[in-house]
């Protein structure tokens, strides 16, 4: 496929592993922060082409991992709601909340459509005008210009009926949130290529400017995320730190003008909890108060909707799950007691297992030495 | 999810594209690129396209793969 297959050519790749193993030559750890990068290291078996000073560690990338079971609970709250039609992007659905998940929910008889788009948001709120269509809007900067367009397009054709239970984050503040919690050396960052389109190189400048970690701005095929990894490695042993976009053919140091106009015009940016990393300071979007109207939080009171208390036995089966770590990059799936036991990809108790491109969900489908061998005590 | 595909615009209709990647024809929505034409590639996320590919930058990136010895 046109764009896709020219940088999975095997011959350049094997040009640029000599490269990577010269300047390899200390340990390095390399943190990718979005999921599909976590995905495309682990499909084109990028871990074992490196040399094994050069640690891969996932981070906070994955929005539907990072959503905190609270947004869960409050769409499930809407979805019970009488007339309430919940749209939501596939992943979501099995994502636990405090007391339930929405594929739960449906299977109990709410209305809840997964949607691919959330331009089928409005689509639906316009065929079914008695019914109120609340979107669960998820995703970092690469899907919320999407959204603002819909909330723009809503505003003017003055759609009464469509409503957004908005849980969006930025990627940068949670970098700089990593690398201020110290928890684990990071010596270079892989940035996601698809956020970048959107807000280009600017808002990554912080990191080598405050930290001194050099960043790449990295695509998603093989060789892009080989010659990612070979210019993070230039950078640390030329002891320069800045940012590189090596995704040149799809992100401009200016990213996409217009999608940021949209993005500026609809929301303006908050604090936002993250699971696995708590609290973060101006990390997520809130809607202006021009299109409240279209908040559901402000416009149901969502408070009196929601139980007081997590049921016992939710918290039991959630007992040892250790997403927060992994999507610190302080743990990795084969430590958590519950990984590949009780929590699978059939059966997922956590965040990291339930969306396809959770670093959970996808070492249990890629790393398969750990699914072969017995796992000592303590492993 | 960062999932993005390039998909090639064959058609242009107001704010929507008809796209074709991997043999399959979708619509995309343009009101994030207003700036395209048929036979750009773009990325298309979500059912919008979000930035155009630049061949020449593809094809430069390509070169400087290839110039390694």
């Amino acid at each position: 496929m046109k764009w896709l297959d020219e940088f999975r050519k095997r011959e350049l790749a094997e040009k640029l592993l000599p490269k990577i193993e010269e300047l390899a030559r200390e340990p390095v750890n390399i943190m990718d922060v979005c999921g599909t990068h976590t995905v495309a290291i682990f499909r084109h078996g990028i871990k074992d082409m490196l040399p094994a000073n050069i640690t891969l560690l996932s981070g906070p990338g994955c929005p539907v991992c990072v959503t905190p079971p609270s947004e869960i609970d409050k769409a499930i709250v809407l979805s019970r709601q009488p007339g309430v039609l919940l749209v939501t992007f596939g992943d979501m659905m099995r994502v636990p909340g405090n007391f339930s998940r929405l594929e739960n929910e449906r299977a109990r008889g709410a209305q809840i459509k997964v949607v691919y788009s959330v331009q089928e948001a409005l689509n639906l709120a316009m065929k079914y005008p008695l019914l109120k269509v609340v979107f669960l809007a998820i995703g970092f900067e690469t899907t919320s210009p999407t959204v603002a367009s819909v909330i723009m397009e809503a505003y003017r054709q003055n759609i009464l009926n469509l409503f957004f239970l908005n849980a969006h984050k930025l990627i940068p503040p949670a970098m700089g949130a990593l690398l201020d919690s110290k928890e684990i050396n990071i010596h270079g960052f892989l940035c996601p290529g698809h956020v970048s389109t959107i807000i280009g190189s600017r808002p990554y400048e912080f990191i080598p400017q405050d930290y001194g970690i050099p960043c790449v701005i990295s695509g998603f095929e093989p060789l892009d995320i080989l010659q990612s990894i070979y210019l993070l490695l230039k950078q640390r042993t030329e002891g320069e730190a800045k940012v590189e976009i090596q995704y040149q053919r799809c992100v401009k140091p200016e990213g996409n003008i217009v999608a940021q106009q949209v993005l500026q015009e609809v929301f303006e940016i908050d604090g936002s909890f993250w699971r696995g990393l708590g609290y973060i300071p101006r990390s997520g979007l809130k809607l202006r108060e021009k299109y409240a109207h279209l908040d559901v939080e402000r416009v149901f009171d969502l408070d009196s909707l929601l139980p007081k208390e997590i049921p016992q036995d939710v918290r039991e089966e959630t007992a040892g799950c250790l997403c927060g770590e992994i999507l610190r990059g302080t743990e990795s799936p084969p430590q958590c007691p519950l990984f590949a036991t009780t929590c699978t990809p059939y059966h997922p108790v956590g965040a990291c297992m339930v969306s396809s491109e959770g670093t959970c969900a996808t070492y249990y489908k890629y790393h398969y030495k750990v699914i072969t061998s017995p796992r000592k005590r303590g492993e | 999810m960062c999932l993005g595909i390039p998909a090639r615009i064959i058609k242009i209709e107001g704010d929507r594209a008809e796209v074709e990647a991997g043999g399959i024809i979708q619509t995309a929505l343009l009101t994030l690129l207003p700036d395209v034409q048929v036979g750009d590639y773009v990325i298309l996320h979500a059912g919008f396209a979000i930035q155009k590919i630049d061949e020449q930058e593809a094809l430069e990136t390509l070169r400087l793969l290839e110039s390694l010895n």
